[in-house]
């Protein structure tokens, strides 16, 4: 373990350091893949489909490929020489529509020109003749009995690792994928209740709205393949790609710069494959640029509509909670069938409850395929989960805060069977959450108070490997696969480092997310970075000081044993020498270095699933407005419940930008489809979160107990605040009111005719 | 429909130095800037002029250069965000306020936003928080959820109520 220091005792980590890519992100000088050329490169755009389910008949290419400045356009018949499936789950995605499409817009041809914009002048001159097909569009449409289906083929499995059950996809139904979760019995208990609630909620599709859209170079030659890609996992979109290429890991590169935000929407392969086989089919560097509105075509989170009922005895324990869930994942898997295993895990919350089912069932559609998203299925969960909770104390007479505080699961509770034991202080973080919210105090007139929490198997799958190196004049250079998506990944690596090795922050460098040099990083995502990425750094260093050791022993013959290890340096007798001295005594010349590495798998410490529990409790107070349903959010609490924060400004940073998505999800966000069409894919139509939406009041708090697996006892956070945010809008307006609205995103309008019918009956 | 490319000379002042540049008629600001002028400080994301990403000051004012034509910008002052910081890479105040107020994350956003914030204070030292909001209401950011940004501005307005990080 590696928590023997105790928080005050830190000389680095646990402090706000200002953020390592600071000056060059005010300066404007941090480069993204938008803002990298290469020579010789060309420009692609892409052709998309205009039907949500439709055979193609033919398309004729000969007039836009004619073209001044066009060097040709690519569709599906042009594939073979290369594997022209992909996906995470299962290889059911191609790359360009091949003979059909399954949603509107599909990539069904790209252009390749000299330019953007004469790539995008030729995309008219493409001919395709479509013979439509009837569309699925919702689980409904998908279940029907005389549902076509969408794939009719058995497909390879992908890279999806760590999954407890198997992928469905593919085995003659519209199912994407199914997940079951059940211990003790629920119908004895739901029969012995002393209350119950029950009812169906609708979580939105939502789009994560990263600014940077969707951005690939890719260079494929004799050499192999190197892509220049906004990807959040480089190392998974090189699985993808040496599989569509045949080529042996060694040979595929990806490079990922600055990431223009994430939050899950560049989790896994998106459009690498495309602007590789672009490249290879031409023979030169191609960039793939999409705008906004592509990239709203290209991914999205999973709908989901809930039935769940939860069940209490007399003394207010809650005892059994059942749901069964229908999720809309679109035309293509991605990484659904992880969002299903996740969110069917998530419906059970940070509680201890002794009888549990659900049933968790996604489907293909014909809609843009659905992926992982901030909070990966949590968020579509604890909106029936946490408005239960509130639901049930209100039925029995109970304070909610106190309901849940009765409720909380303890620290090393085995409240999940077969999961790792449950860390953290939800008692704690719930008290916190009360005193910041002034929730004994009186409520004016129009306002409702929520709190509401929970917790998520996070951290993915443990397998993270990095390298340190410790160069002669005493600087340090880590290698991390881990990508710097804003997070702050670049800033508290480095903290670590530096802690460790007793240097100054200033002195350690970052090397990242190039899988030519920087070690294997399985992704980053599912909060995992410090807690993994964070514990191999400390690993690395430790080893790196080793090796020193017995350099240090060597040149100045002494036995390992009398070399003292201290700060920056070591100690033998009076005789002090720091890294820097060692390595150039070593090597007999101020050159060289030390290279430190480390490794971690599913074993040890991280031998249990999940890597952690990432536990935030949330609040809310709004004014409601009953003339027009409009709600504002007048404050906002946080409470993390991290272990310790490697960087207490990031991990408040992170909270807010979760919590900011989650009102946005409660309040307003929402893609709708009116048919197969998406009606609000762009920014004018899709509302974010802006200026005028934040709260008032903010207070963002840590709760560190150094009680997490990771470096010192952290936890990973960052997607916590987002989860229990529309069941908190939902808790606050049913307080307010007396209205309970089961359907986020709580709209004016959605509010205002909830309020209407109430006064109606 | 004509694939002649209408070529135009413009000449205006970018970052404090006059510049000369041939460009397309229907090439935006931001174009000229990222493609012609190699300045990719400045972001381009909705292209619809909603976002804020793209902003940069021209004769003071903000405008959304993704659909800013480079041919109205003829004549005129131009600053991008690499203008802000002095030659001897002293930041502007409110640069350095984004670092020490963390008021990034991805960073995408914040050439637009700091140009913007820079011209509210230019217009008005000390706004309210409200004026702050209202202001800057045409700039998103999907990272910070504004607080820190708002912090931010009112720390170089200096009307910021100090919390200093732990």
């Amino acid at each position: 373990m590696t928590n023997e220091k105790k928080k005050g005792e830190f000389q680095v980590v646990n402090h706000s350091v200002p953020r390592r890519d600071g000056r060059a992100k005010v300066t404007g000088r941090a480069s993204y893949v938008s803002d990298v050329k290469l020579p010789a490169m060309a420009w692609a755009k892409v052709l998309r489909s205009p039907y949500p389910h439709a055979k193609i008949v033919s398309i004729d290419t000969s007039k836009a490929a004619a073209r001044p400045g066009v060097y040709g356009v690519l569709t599906g018949n042009d594939l073979e020489g290369i594997n022209p499936y992909y996906g995470h789950a299962v290889k059911d995605h191609p790359l360009l529509a091949i003979g059909k499409v399954r949603y509107v817009g599909e990539p069904v041809a790209a252009v390749v020109a000299t330019d953007e914009r004469t790539a995008f002048a030729a995309l008219e001159f493409i001919e395709v003749k479509y013979e439509e097909l009837k569309p699925v569009l919702t689980p409904e449409d998908a279940m029907a009995n005389d549902a076509p289906l969408l794939h009719d083929r058995q497909f390879e499995a992908g890279a999806l690792r760590g999954f407890e059950g198997e992928v469905t996809a593919g085995k003659k139904s519209n199912i994407c994928q199914e997940h079951h979760l059940k211990w003790g019995d629920v119908e004895e208990a739901f029969k012995k209740a002393a209350a119950v609630v029950e009812g169906e909620y609708y979580f939105p599709m939502t789009y994560a709205y990263a600014m940077e859209a969707y951005v690939a170079i890719a260079d494929v030659n004799d050499n192999g393949v190197t892509v220049y890609s906004s990807a959040q996992h480089p190392f998974m979109v090189r699985h993808d790609l040496k599989a569509i290429f045949n080529l042996p890991v060694s040979q595929v590169r990806l490079i990922v710069p600055f990431v223009g935000g994430g939050y899950g929407s560049k989790s896994y392969t998106k459009i690498e494959p495309l602007a590789a086989a672009c490249s290879w089919k031409f023979r030169r560097p191609v960039k793939l640029q999409l705008t906004i509105e592509e990239a709203m075509l290209t991914t999205r989170s999973d709908d989901a509509f809930t039935w769940m009922r939860t069940a209490v005895d007399a003394n207010g324990k809650i005892i059994a909670r059942q749901a069964r869930i229908y999720m809309n994942t679109g035309a293509y898997a991605e990484n659904s069938p992880l969002v299903v295993e996740k969110s069917t895990n998530r419906c059970v919350g940070p509680y201890s409850i002794p009888n549990v089912q659900i049933d968790n069932y996604s489907f293909y559609t014909n809609t843009v395929p659905a992926s992982s998203y901030r909070g990966f299925g949590c968020a579509q969960v604890t909106l029936p989960g946490e408005s239960q909770v509130d639901e049930l104390a209100a039925k029995i007479g109970k304070d909610s805060y106190e309901f849940r505080v009765m409720n909380a699961a303890k620290h090393g509770e085995e409240f999940f069977p077969k999961m790792r034991p449950f860390e953290g202080s939800l008692k704690e973080d719930l008290d916190i959450a009360a005193k910041a919210l002034g929730w004994k105090e009186p409520i004016p007139k129009g306002h409702g108070r929520s709190i509401a929490c929970s917790t998520s198997d996070a951290g993915a799958y443990p397998l993270t490997s990095t390298a340190v190196r410790v160069h002669a004049d005493g600087s340090v250079t880590i290698l991390t696969g881990s990508t710097e998506l804003g997070q702050g990944s670049h800033t508290v690596l480095p903290q670590i480092a530096a802690e460790e090795l007793g240097v100054p922050f200033e002195k350690v460098h970052v090397m990242s997310s190039d899988t030519a040099i920087t070690p294997y990083d399985r992704s980053t995502g599912a909060s995992r970075t410090t807690t993994l990425m964070g514990s191999a750094m400390i690993d690395a260093c430790r080893e790196a000081i080793q090796q020193m050791v017995a350099m240090a022993a060597d040149v100045l013959k002494v036995k390992v044993e009398q070399v003292e290890v201290v700060r920056g340096g070591v100690r033998v007798g009076e005789l002090q020498l720091d890294w820097s001295q060692i390595i150039s005594k070593y090597y007999a010349l101020p050159d060289g270095e030390v290279i430190g590495r480390a490794y971690i798998r599913k074993a040890g410490r991280f031998s249990q699933i999940p890597v952690f529990w990432e536990t935030v409790s949330t609040g809310v107070e709004i004014a409601i407005d009953e003339e027009t349903g409009k709600i504002d959010v007048e404050k906002l609490v946080t409470v993390g419940d991290v272990g310790l924060a490697i960087n207490p400004a990031l991990a408040e940073g992170q909270d807010i930008g979760a919590a900011t998505m989650g009102l946005g999800t409660g309040l307003y966000e929402e893609l709708v489809y009116e048919g197969a069409q998406l009606m609000n894919g762009s920014i004018l139509e899709y509302r974010l979160p802006r200026f005028k939406d934040t709260a008032k009041e903010v207070e963002l708090n840590l709760v560190e107990n150094q009680d997490g697996v990771g470096p010192y006892g952290a936890k990973g956070g960052g997607e916590g605040s987002l989860n229990s945010m529309a069941a908190n809008i939902a808790n606050a307006v049913a307080r307010a009111t007396g209205v309970r609205i089961r359907h986020a995103p709580l709209t004016p309008e959605r509010v205002w005719r909830a309020l209407k019918e109430r006064k109606a009956q | 429909m004509t694939d002649v490319k209408q070529i135009v000379n413009l000449k205006f002042t970018l970052n404090g130095k006059a510049v000369e540049v041939d460009c397309e008629a229907e090439e935006t600001l931001a174009e000229v800037l990222r493609d012609r002028l190699n300045l990719t400080g400045t972001k381009i994301s909705c292209e619809v002029q909603v976002c804020g990403a793209c902003t940069v000051l021209v004769d003071n004012l903000p405008v959304s250069s993704c659909t800013y034509l480079a041919y109205e910008a003829r004549g005129k002052n131009v600053v991008s965000i690499e203008g802000l910081a002095k030659p001897d890479g002293t930041l502007h105040p409110m640069q350095q306020a984004f670092i020490d107020e963390f008021a990034f994350q991805c960073g995408f956003c914040t050439p637009g936003m700091i140009l913007a914030a820079k011209a509210l204070l230019d217009e008005n030292p000390k706004p309210s928080r409200e004026e702050i909001i209202h202001f800057m209401d045409g700039n998103i950011c999907r990272c910070t959820g504004y607080v820190p940004i708002v912090r931010a501005i009112q720390k170089v307005a200096g009307t910021l109520e100090n919390k200093p990080h732990k």
